[in-house]
């Protein structure tokens, strides 16, 4: 996300990224880890709160934006990916993050989600991943592993879950991470990555849900979880080795970015007619000329 | 009477039945005649049966009429199909070689065309396409110089030599013409004018242009995929970002996304893809950010016909989106009406900060028409309403100055009279909010997740719905045309106008004093001027493509009114002038209070 990002004059605290009102999440929800990684990350990266646009769909993690001092969209259920690549394509001289959960993202959104990676719309993408709907009382998401119990699934789940990170490489994602919520150094690290990544960035945040998934809790996140950084020999140039680091689940979980490439060019690098400026600074006007071509043409 | 001429141009698809149209309708509108060319076609690429029909006149031609002087059929299909249509005074050009005529009426002029003992068919696969434009052309009393401009044009990327050989071909048609077949009564003549010939798909993306809109996108849905491509291929020359995404849910999404950032944007699909778009309408009155929404309508439910034209998409519109919301809504009554609704609409749409619709159909989407350059104006008024920019968002929109570091007082949402907020776009120092699809507070912060309270509720949606009136009051009452005093009163909405104008002519004609109502703001309805004019009708019937009447029963629904009767069609053919002639006579003669005429023509 490099073209366009804005940095304040000053420096910038904790205080200032503060949104109206205060996150309404369960204690112990992993989004507050996420929340403040965000925030540590644009107060570090010094970009000034008016010029950032955060946008979600709905669930839990989709009230993210109102506990923002950026702009914010809460949009609709897995609509948000869609919603960002216009306002991007309208102004590209916004920081974009887009925020929602596996539910969003991976269900109703996938579609979305596939087509917004292969058009490298230079936006940083976050989803809180906790493997649950939360918002509507626990039920199985498109990560819930199978043999998960949950209201929907009372008698354990027998779809196989996605692998956000493989579906993102596979998609044309040229920037794919994953982050763990009780990561804080780390996590704060991959955002700002992924927002002076030019292009689309993803990021699956594992974060875990204290109230509905009973399964993947910190207890059972802490020991698997692996740096991709501590790994010297993890190329993340490598498309290959990705995807192969992708398929790695069980004891050992790598967490970390897995791959970038910075050669492709982004959404609104690749269209001419953004060349003179944001459309949002254009003259509504078609000169004169040009009005009496067109008419032209169909005479 | 007036003076027109209509010619019918009959084949499989893929046989090339678009250029002789093209060519002819060039000729046409460099005569200073207008025209009007309606294009009945099937979801096939190659195949099946299309027959253009391109009516021509010195005055304005509004709908395809109800004859055919000149018949052209490419195959034998075409000939079986609709020689039958023809009545005395009219002709048909035809490929003797491969094409046998059928029973024909009394006066009606055979002309068959020997091309193979004319030209030489192996190198030329399109030239009985050509003799007969050439032959048609003669018949019509038109010079040779008009059709060999136009040929050149058209022939003109690929040499010299295929220039030669079209104008060479096209030149003994004409000559065979003169010394075999009979030349209409009345030479089509001449004036000053010049106009456009275009689509309603075109004038709508023009119109759009002409707007401001900097964002476009779509999903190709026929028939709205027109607009698409007219935006595609000369975005570049106004800044327009054109995108095409990958579902219509995706489309309306990020429409919102432009516009929100502060750009019009606009998207075009046809009612499967508006009924996609459902949810995001909501979201666009909701967070308040003004987008505009073209449903190009085909004959449904579901898949339906899709080349085949409809206004059955008017109840989807109205209950497009759960809750209640502002929001404007029109149907362009004519293909110069698509480009001037456009930005119209639009500033209604920034004005209300809601989401502006428009039903438009397949009959004005794929149509075409001649129109005057002058109602092709590229500098509409434009009006972005109270809207907080970099360039002049330094204040806090409330009136008093704020830092810029900081928000001051703004309020997104902040409740007035009017219903209108200022809306600062994403980018302005001190004016940092989120926008919610959960209702919230004047400040943009949700109530619906925490404490929940009824007494902010009412007064976000009241706030919202006063808009309504202000809309009401920016959108002009509907008028009668015609007589003040007549026997019938014709209500259409959109793309019904000319036909019924040229009905409520023919009736006049025929001593029956017909005056019309055509409705184009559909919301607001403006019910109690519709019943202020209503109420001095002796006969009122509602025409309207469609099988349930819906807009009758929309009327019905605002008004408590209920005509006298109904004209309804819904077999995916537009009307003709002599189906509503003939149904108001019957009506009127108390023979039935609903008539579904007959479409005569297979196609």
């Amino acid at each position: 996300m490099a073209t366009g990002v804005q940095r304040a004059s000053q420096q910038l605290t904790m205080a200032d990224m503060k949104g109206r009102v205060d996150p309404d999440w369960c204690p112990g929800c992993g989004d507050f880890g996420v929340l403040a990684a965000v925030q540590k990350a644009l107060v570090e990266l010094r970009i000034p709160n008016h010029s950032v646009v955060t946008i979600s769909g709905i669930g839990c993690s989709s009230n993210f934006p109102g506990y923002m001092n950026t702009y914010g969209m809460h949009t609709l259920h897995g609509r948000a990916l869609a919603v960002a690549t216009g306002l991007k394509l309208a102004n590209h001289e916004l920081t974009v993050l887009v925020t929602g959960g596996d539910g969003d993202g991976f269900g109703i959104g996938g579609n979305h989600f596939v087509h917004s990676m292969r058009r490298n719309v230079d936006l940083l993408y976050i989803v809180m991943d906790n493997q649950i709907y939360g918002l509507t009382t626990g039920q199985t998401s498109p990560t819930s592993r199978i043999g998960m119990k949950t209201k929907s699934m009372p008698f354990g789940n027998i779809e196989a879950p996605i692998n956000p990170i493989s579906l993102a490489l596979a998609a044309g994602a040229t920037f794919v991470a994953r982050g763990y919520s009780a990561e804080q150094k780390h996590l704060t690290e991959l955002i700002k990555q992924g927002i002076e990544h030019p292009g689309l960035s993803f990021l699956d945040v594992f974060s875990p849900c204290v109230t509905y998934n009973h399964d993947n809790t910190y207890q059972w996140f802490r020991p698997r979880v692996k740096k991709l950084e501590d790994d010297s020999a993890h190329d993340p140039a490598n498309w290959m080795a990705a995807m192969e680091k992708s398929l790695l689940w069980g004891e050992e979980i790598p967490i970390g970015k897995f791959f970038e490439r910075t050669d492709v060019p982004t959404l609104h690098g690749a269209e001419p007619v953004l060349n003179e400026g944001p459309l949002i600074h254009r003259d509504l006007h078609v000169p004169l000329d040009v009005a009496r071509s067109f008419i032209e043409e169909l005479m | 009477m007036k003076q027109t001429f209509a010619i019918g141009i009959g084949g499989a698809a893929g046989q090339g039945v678009a250029t002789p149209g093209d060519i002819f309708a060039k000729i046409f509108s460099r005569r200073g005649l207008h025209l009007n060319a309606y294009n009945a076609y099937q979801s096939i690429i190659r195949g099946g049966h299309t027959l253009l029909t391109i009516r021509t006149g010195p005055e304005c031609v509004t709908n395809m009429g109800d004859r055919i002087d000149l018949l052209i059929p490419l195959n034998q299909d075409t000939m079986d199909r609709h020689l039958t249509l023809l009545t005395a005074g009219a002709a048909c050009i035809y490929n003797s070689d491969t094409i046998k005529p059928g029973p024909v009426a009394d006066g009606v002029q055979l002309c068959p065309l020997p091309v193979s003992e004319l030209v030489d068919i192996t190198r030329n696969k399109v030239a009985q396409n050509t003799l007969a434009i050439g032959a048609g052309l003669h018949m019509m009393g038109i010079g040779f110089a008009a059709l060999e401009e136009v040929l050149r044009e058209q022939f003109k990327k690929k040499g010299e030599a295929m220039v030669a050989e079209n104008v060479g071909v096209a030149r003994v048609g004409y000559d065979y013409a003169a010394a075999h077949f009979t030349a209409f009564p009345n030479p089509l003549p001449k004036t000053d004018t010049r106009y456009a010939i275009l689509s309603g798909n075109t004038a709508m993306a023009m119109g759009g242009a002409a707007a401001g809109v900097k964002f476009y996108c779509a999903y190709p849905m026929s028939p709205s995929t027109g607009v698409l491509h007219w935006m595609a291929a000369h975005a570049r020359k106004v800044g327009i970002m054109v995108r095409q995404v990958e579902d219509e849910i995706g489309v309306i999404n990020m429409t919102i996304g432009a516009a929100h950032a502060g750009v019009r944007a606009m998207c075009a699909t046809s009612g499967g893809g508006f009924a996609l778009m459902s949810e995001g309408l909501g979201m666009s009155a909701m967070i308040e950010t003004p987008v505009v929404v073209i449903n190009c309508q085909r004959a449904g439910p579901s898949t339906g016909v899709p080349t085949k034209t409809e206004q059955g998409d008017l109840w989807q519109m109205l209950g497009a989106a759960f809750g209640d919301y502002p929001r404007v809504m029109a149907a362009p009554l004519d293909i110069g009406d698509c480009f001037k609704l456009i930005p119209e609409i639009f500033n209604i749409a920034d004005r209300f900060q809601c989401p502006g619709l428009v039903l438009c159909d397949l009959l004005l989407s794929e149509g075409r028409l001649s129109v005057h350059p002058k109602d092709l104006d590229f500098s509409p008024s434009i009006d972005r309403g109270e809207l907080i920019t970099s360039a002049n968002g330094y204040g806090n929109g409330n009136g008093a100055p704020s830092a810029a570091a900081t928000n001051g007082d703004y309020k997104r949402y902040k409740i007035t009279e009017s219903g209108i907020s200022p809306r600062a776009i994403p980018g302005v120092p001190g004016h940092i909010h989120t926008v919610a699809t959960d209702e919230h507070m004047e400040d943009g912060v949700l109530i619906s997740d925490e404490f929940t309270n009824p007494i902010k509720r009412r007064a976000m949606m009241e706030k919202r719905m006063r808009k309504v009136a202000g809309i009401e009051a920016a959108v002009p009452r509907p008028a009668l045309l015609g007589p003040r005093d007549a026997d019938v009163t014709l209500i259409g909405w959109g793309s019904t106008k000319g036909v019924i104008e040229e009905s409520c002519e023919i009736l006049n004609e025929q001593g029956i004093s017909a005056n019309q109502l055509q409705i184009r703001w559909l919301v607001p309805l403006h019910g109690d001027a519709i019943l202020e004019i209503l109420k001095h009708s002796r006969h009122t019937i509602i025409v309207e493509n469609n099988y349930s009447g819906q807009f009758a029963r929309y009327l019905r629904s605002e008004t408590s009114f209920v005509p006298d009767g109904h004209i309804r069609k819904y077999d995916g053919e537009p009307f003709m002038p002599h189906h509503i002639v003939e149904a108001v006579k019957e009506q009127l003669a108390g023979q039935t209070k609903l008539s579904v005429p007959m479409h005569e023509i297979m196609v």
